[in-house]
């Protein structure tokens, strides 16, 4: 078979399929259960941290040990 | 020992522009190796100042976010933006009144030089800045985490910058290899490459580095239009030029495989460039400026998903009749008309963003600003799909209703959405409370609403009637009318076309001005970025 034939044969196939299984995949996990809290919390990223970048673990200890100091 | 690396390579590219510019077979490749010799040079020096010198940094900087560039993209954006206006209404001039084509500027200030430096201009220029503005902005505040790379960041701005340079400059001397919206030639394609991935690089190595749980729907937008265009641009580009010490290139495809790469690339420019990267904005700068969290998330994720899947098929319908073959330019006519869909579901969950703020839309100009640009995102995306029928292209396609509806799309929700995010980010990238004047925003907000209107309506009205002109036969089957016959028709309709245009310029002035008084005038009432952590 050439190159163009397999081609087109497998575009048609199984890359079809796998883009569509990929694609309602991606809907159904959005649909989750559980999904509502992790997506009402993202939704809300654009009102934290506006001024400066959130603190690592390192740094919130430090701040945490100056605090005590 | 970075410094030492730096001065090398600059001297190789010193040494190489310096032969180029000797050795160069046009005016154009020649007029870019001088400008590259000089920008060599300049970095040369202010590199060979700086090396074994103590590099001070202050830990609030350090710190906090990385603003520098943001400021500098937002002034490109408004100082393209306005550039690209003004070349854009004399060139509606120059249809309407032919002898603006002056017989002295000639061959550099034809309409044909002149046109693609506007497309170009408000496309990559006032576009392009302000995406890569907006992105780093946005992508630093919803990941928490400051741009990665340091000062790659720096690069990618004044990179970007120089291409628009090097792009521009070329049309005007006549290098370009004639692929609607991708007009540079090989070495400038070869330099936005190189900044592409530069850009990719800031980009992903904030969003890896983030410390957000998730990655903010913005940023998935933002990243698939750097991933897609970087894909568009490297396929649509392949050529090999005639000589290293020239311009010209040859394209490696050829006829009809050509004809569909550049509007794969063409329509996904549209689809990716100017629709996700915009939508990145959208979903940011929206739900900020009305002070409620995008209506919904979950609409917004079948959203993304839904465009990208869609739009990369959507290229062949820019090829109807022609040597395509039909099961293609229908592939690309099913796909544009489902892509209705998700279109219209992101303009709803943008409108709906404003569910219980709708009384801001009487006192925030900026609000008003993002609502007509939603409002006319959902105008050209049904207008898009529409016109992508094979029977309604027979019509529109090669009139003026196609420049309408891009302008309807650019001007409306691309510009639109841009003055919205400018408004909102100058006072906030200066320290200042609010814009200078806000009712110079309504005032822009007004003119530029009028302009397209205008604009928008002549191109309807000139590009259907051209339409019905160029079909017209008489009982015998013979044509009624000479094509000379609908350019003379179409003169009122280019008049108005102008003014529209010159609205919008003004709209645009206006803006500059207020940008202007707000970032120069009064102190900083806060100190929003840059702050050391407490």
């Amino acid at each position: 078979m050439d190159t163009y034939s397999f081609m087109r044969q497998l575009a048609d196939s199984w890359v079809l399929l796998a883009m569509f299984a990929f694609f309602f995949g991606v809907i159904l996990w959005a649909f989750r259960p559980g999904s509502r809290k992790m997506h009402d919390d993202i939704s809300q990223a654009p009102f934290r941290n506006e001024d400066r970048p959130a603190l690592d673990d390192k740094d919130a200890a430090l701040l945490k040990g100056q605090d005590n100091g | 020992m970075l410094n030492y690396i730096k001065l090398i390579l600059l001297g190789g590219v010193i040494l190489f522009a310096a032969l180029a510019a000797n050795w160069a077979h046009d005016l154009a490749y020649q007029v870019h190796a001088l400008l590259i010799l000089v920008v060599g040079i300049v970095m040369f020096v202010w590199v060979l100042r700086h090396t074994d010198e103590p590099v001070a940094v202050s830990a609030g900087e350090a710190a906090g976010y990385m603003d520098g560039p943001v400021r500098y993209g937002i002034v490109a954006t408004a100082f393209w933006g306005v550039t690209g206006f003004l070349v854009g209404t004399f060139i509606a001039f120059q249809l309407a009144f032919p002898v603006l084509n002056f017989d002295w500027a000639q061959p550099y200030a034809n309409f044909g030089r002149l046109r693609p430096l506007h497309t170009s201009a408000v496309i990559f220029a006032f576009g392009g800045n302000g995406l890569i503005a907006t992105s780093f902005y946005i992508v630093q505040r919803t990941s928490a985490q400051r741009l990665w790379g340091g000062n790659l960041a720096w690069f990618v701005f004044w990179g970007y910058n120089l291409f628009i340079v090097l792009a521009a400059t070329g049309y005007l001397l006549g290098s370009t290899q004639s692929k609607e919206y991708a007009e540079p030639e090989w070495y400038v394609d070869i330099w936005l490459t190189i900044v592409w991935v530069a850009y990719l690089a800031v980009f992903l190595g904030t969003i890896l580095t983030r410390k957000e749980r998730h990655i903010y729907v913005a940023n998935w937008f933002f990243l698939s239009f750097i991933v897609t265009i970087a894909m568009l641009h490297l396929v649509n580009n392949l050529s090999i030029p005639v000589s290293i010490w020239g311009s010209k290139s040859v394209q490696v495809f050829s006829g009809v495989q050509d004809a569909m790469t550049q509007w794969w690339y063409g329509h996904n420019a549209v689809g990716f460039f100017l629709t996700a990267g915009f939508l990145g904005m959208m979903y940011y700068f929206v739900p900020k400026q009305a002070g409620r969290p995008v209506y919904s998330y979950k609409l917004s994720i079948i959203h993304f998903w839904a465009l990208i899947f869609l739009y990369i098929w959507a290229g062949p319908h820019h090829l109807h009749y022609t040597a395509l073959p039909d099961w293609a330019s229908t592939l690309g006519m099913v796909f544009s008309i489902v892509l209705w869909m998700p279109s219209w579901g992101g303009m709803i969950n943008g409108l709906m963003t404003l569910q219980g703020a709708w009384d801001k839309l009487r006192t925030d100009p900026i609000i008003r600003l993002m609502v007509a640009s939603l409002a006319f995102y959902g105008m050209s995306t049904f207008e898009g799909p529409m016109m992508s029928i094979r029977a309604v292209n027979s019509l529109s396609h090669y009139t003026d209703w196609t420049i309408g509806h891009v302008h309807s799309g650019a001007l409306g929700w691309n510009g639109m959405i841009t003055f919205a995010a400018i408004y909102f980010l100058t006072p906030k990238l200066w320290g200042r409370e609010k814009m200078y004047s806000i009712s110079a925003i309504n005032t822009h907000f007004w003119l530029a609403t009028i302009g397209i209107v205008l604009y928008a309506s002549s191109m309807w009205v000139s590009g259907i009637m051209e339409g019905l002109m160029w079909r017209e036969v008489d009982s015998q089957g013979f044509l009624v009318n000479s094509f000379a016959d609908t350019v003379s028709a179409k003169y009122p309709m280019y008049v108005v076309r102008g003014l529209g245009g010159v609205l919008y310029l003004a709209g645009g002035l206006i803006m500059v001005w207020n940008m202007w008084m707000t970032i120069r005038g009064g102190a900083s009432v806060k100190a929003p970025v840059g702050v050391a952590a407490e």
